[in-house]
């Protein structure tokens, strides 16, 4: 029987834009208005073609590591929790593959201990918040200190140099592959993997399911536990790759690299529509916060205003991101539930 | 004073409401007397709580007038309809879990003095409306989450009962109250209709309606398909194909020659301290077992411990000779057994997400080669059951939360139909679900079964556990007292041992 064919009118010829779709592009807005207010204020620098595009690029290198960072964090809130160690992890790894035992062993060698202590240590993270039932905001604080704290026992608190047996990983930042600089194609690289990962693949699936209802996914056979221990290692994977980037854009590890990026990571996913309760997100979106949040910046510096204002405009963005997040989902609430 | 003569106090007059692509309300009318109880019917989706929605100013109508004691009312918000004299038990309950059944119940309108609410006083009259409801043995300082769900529908009676409202609407209480409670709240709708309160009530169960309404108004498509009919008067016949547009010819489908195959599972001695004791039951390949059983006889609970997402305290399952992890509910799906379980919004569905991805949520994985999903296959095969249960509206992009409660119920059950389950635990699988989606439902599970599928089913209702199951087992207060062949029982004796079970302690069969 077909009794409710009639009740579905869905308008023929106006395609609905999913909802992730829409607010993206509402970002993809957002930047425009930046470049428009860029414009505005410096116009002999934002209408010179040739500085633009090297401006753009230069945000887009400075937005790197964050970038990176931002992909892992998506993944851990889409999942239901949240890391807080990220920017310690940075540090830490930073520090670890720059010792002088590790930088024996090549560039290769480096990138490969960032890498394996990132994945232990988001997995520690992991460990703590599946089998340990710690709730992910302690557990990530507990290891944001510990990270941190190991990482200036490690460096001794002094910055530790790339050699210039190691070039290859300083020349990262200058090198560009047809013209777009490798630290960006990285960030790209981590972005298109992270959004295969998400969107094409079991783990992706599980992720959303984790995130949106545990105990449906529980039931459904979902091993949660496990997952959830991926989800954070991932993170720290990030972590390693975010580490390799500061590394090569300073050409040193230090204890006190990656200050507040989790900050910075946390709140451009949620400017992306990551809510902070689990279930929804996307990885473009996230990746436009991180590119909003440096135009901004940038937009600061180029008219030559005051850090404290460029503090205080981030946070009301973040404010502002945040309420209309809510008034969103209340509003669908409202709209479908009583 | 249940005649004609009765004040009308409420009138809808036209109402429409329009969802993103879906009208919902279509121009519906109705007319509710004071004193009476006025059933709203209808197929799942038909409109019927989007209808009270607008009713108690949770949703704003697109158009339409709403006259309400003779004045035209406009309810811009829940608060204003409850000031006006309005209550309103959802479907969906609505209980803040963190609280306390008090204050639950009396939630934004605690008694208080100079801001300061009284706790003692509070407490007191929940306890007296509890009472009243039958219930004075649910603890008024227990937290709500710790309840079970039947408490929680009583509790969220309660708090439209403690409202003193002139109108009470009710979006199937029913469906997770067991036999006795629901005598129990038709007990107290008959005090609330001899005082004049008007009672709206939405069931998917004509026998209900029959014994309680007075007069029907039955939807369908979001239009008045028929007004005022004679609640008791009106044959079936009538009442289904207003609803539907067609006639059901049978609800269950008829039994084929039983012939059980292998054992499927076997359950000895399984214990939850608790829930249920010593339980040992087996369901073969191609047999339906039923469970009968009160809510809070351990139906539920047995289910869940056999399924792995309990951990038993003693016994063990078999699954085709192999003995199952305790607690794990991996190694159960693995065997091929699947659950849907009884409570769908916090347990079964993402409703954030489309329908077709929860259709798929236990099985996304089969769907996919090297660990790469295949929305394509995914969405044909959701497709194919979502028609098979007729989730309407069609579209399987939706998010499940905008499907009304029975759409939403067969989203749960189809997400096992996709095949691959030996064995299928079903609790309450027909909850919300209207007669004809139901006997659809049957058919769908009748033909798993032909296909060497084992079932094991609870249901709070007598007659589908007998129309449906092979054999069925009876259950109280946690242990199981009688099996027989469905064949040989009736509904009466089922209820009888389900209830006081007095007489047949003697032949504890199981
Ligand atoms: N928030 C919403 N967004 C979109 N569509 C909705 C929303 N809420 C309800 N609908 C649609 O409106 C129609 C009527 O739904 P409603 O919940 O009123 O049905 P119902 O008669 O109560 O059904 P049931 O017997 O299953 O509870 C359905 O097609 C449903 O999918
Ligand atoms: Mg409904």
């Amino acid at each position: 029987m077909t009794v409710l064919e009639k009740a579905t009118p869905i308008p023929a010829g106006r395609r609905e834009w999913s909802e992730p779709v829409k607010r993206n592009l509402g970002l993809v807005g957002v930047l425009i208005a930046i470049l428009a207010v860029g414009a505005i204020t410096r116009p002999d620098l934002f209408l010179d073609l040739d500085w633009l595009w090297r401006n753009e690029l230069l945000i887009l290198t400075q937005a790197s590591a964050i970038g990176v960072i931002t992909v892992g964090m998506t993944f851990v809130m889409i999942g239901g929790g949240i890391d807080l160690s990220v920017g310690a992890l940075v540090a830490l790894t930073s520090v670890w593959c720059t010792t002088v035992a590790t930088q024996q062993f090549g560039s290769l060698g480096m990138i490969f201990t960032a890498v394996v202590v990132g994945v232990i240590a988001g997995s520690l993270n992991g460990v703590l918040i599946a089998y340990g039932r710690l709730v992910p905001f302690i557990a990530t604080l507990a290891m944001l200190v510990a990270a941190r704290g190991l990482a200036q026992m490690i460096s001794g608190k002094l910055t530790q140099r790339v050699d210039v047996a190691n070039q290859f990983i300083n020349q990262l930042s200058f090198n560009k592959i047809l013209g777009i600089p490798a630290l960006v194609l990285i960030m790209l690289a981590v972005g298109v993997l992270g959004w295969i990962l998400l969107n094409r693949t079991t783990f992706g699936r599980r992720t959303f399911a984790i995130g949106g209802n545990p105990e449906a996914a529980r039931l459904a056979g979902i091993n949660i536990r496990r997952h959830l221990v991926l989800l954070y290692a991932l993170s720290g994977l990030c972590c390693g790759i975010a580490a390799i980037i500061v590394v090569s854009l300073s050409s040193a590890g230090a204890a006190d690299h990656g200050d507040l990026y989790e900050l910075d990571a946390i709140a451009a996913a949620i400017i992306g529509g990551t809510a902070l309760s689990g279930g929804r997100g996307t990885i473009v979106g996230s990746l436009l916060g991180v590119v909003i949040f440096k135009g901004i910046t940038n937009l600061f510096i180029v008219n030559n205003l005051e850090q404290e204002y460029q503090l205080i405009v981030k946070g009301a963005i973040i404010v502002a991101a945040v309420l209309i997040q809510q008034f969103r989902v209340s509003s669908l609430r409202r709209r479908t539930s009583g | 004073m249940r005649g004609t003569a009765a004040e009308v106090v409420l009138e809808l007059q036209g109402i429409v409401k329009d969802f993103p692509g879906v009208r919902a309300l279509d121009g519906v009318d109705l007319e509710v007397r004071a004193g009476e109880v006025h059933c709203l019917l209808g197929q799942n989706g038909a409109g019927k709580s989007t209808l009270i929605k607008v009713l108690s100013g949770a949703h704003r109508p697109d158009a339409g007038r709403i006259m309400w004691l003779g004045e035209e009312v406009s309810f811009a918000r829940p608060q204003a309809a409850m000031r006006a004299g309005i209550a309103t038990i959802y479907q969906e309950l609505d209980l803040v879990e963190g609280l306390s059944v008090a204050d639950n119940v009396f939630l934004g309108r605690e008694p208080a003095g100079l801001g300061f609410v009284h706790r003692g006083r509070m407490r007191e009259a929940a306890r007296g409306v509890l009472t009243r409801l039958g219930h004075g043995e649910i603890p008024v300082d227990r937290e709500v989450a710790k309840l079970p769900s039947a408490a929680k529908q009583i509790v969220s009676m309660a708090r439209a009962l403690s409202m003193d409202a002139r109108l009470l609407i009710m979006d199937e209480p029913s469906a997770v109250l067991a036999h006795d409670e629901v005598a129990n709240l038709f007990r107290v709708i008959r005090e609330l209709t001899a005082q004049g309160i008007a009672v709206i009530y939405i069931s998917h169960r004509l026998e209900e309606i029959r014994d309680i309404g007075d007069r029907v108004t039955v939807l369908k498509d979001g239009r008045t398909s028929a007004a005022n009919l004679d609640a008791k008067g009106t044959p079936t016949r009538e009442l289904v194909s207003k609803m539907t547009g067609r006639t059901i010819e049978y609800v269950f489908p008829p039994r084929p020659d039983h012939s059980p195959g292998a054992e499927l599972l076997a359950v000895e001695g399984l214990s939850l301290a608790g829930e249920f004791h010593d339980v040992s039951l087996k369901v073969h390949a191609g047999e339906i077992v039923g469970i009968a059983g009160l809510v809070g006889s351990g139906r539920s609970e047995l289910l869940e411990t056999i399924y792995g997402a309990r951990r038993a305290g003693a016994g063990t399952v078999r699954v085709a000779g192999q003995e199952l992890r305790p607690g794990d509910v991996r190694a159960a799906v693995r065997q091929g057994l699947g659950m849907a379980p009884e409570e769908r919004k916090s347990q079964a569905l993402v409703l954030d997400d489309p329908v077709y991805r929860n259709i798929t949520l236990a099985t996304f994985g089969r769907f996919a080669s090297a660990g790469f999903t295949s929305h394509g296959r995914e969405r044909t095969a959701a497709v194919r059951i979502a028609d098979e249960l007729q989730v309407r509206p069609p579209g399987v992009e939706r998010p499940v939360r905008t499907l009304s409660g029975g759409n939403q119920q067969k989203v749960v059950v189809g997400r096992w139909l996709l095949g691959g389950t030996r064995l299928l635990l079903l609790d309450e699988p027909t909850r919300g679900v209207d007669v004809g989606a139901r006997a659809e439902l049957y058919e769908v599970i009748r033909r798993l079964v032909a296909d060497g599928v084992g079932i094991l089913l609870v249901s709070s209702e007598v007659p589908e556990v007998l129309g449906l199951a092979d054999r069925v087992l009876v259950m109280r207060e946690g242990r199981l007292i009688h099996e027989a062949e469905a064949s040989t029982l009736d509904e009466h004796t089922v209820l009888d041992m389900v209830m006081a079970g007095s007489l047949l302690e003697t032949e504890n069969a199981v």
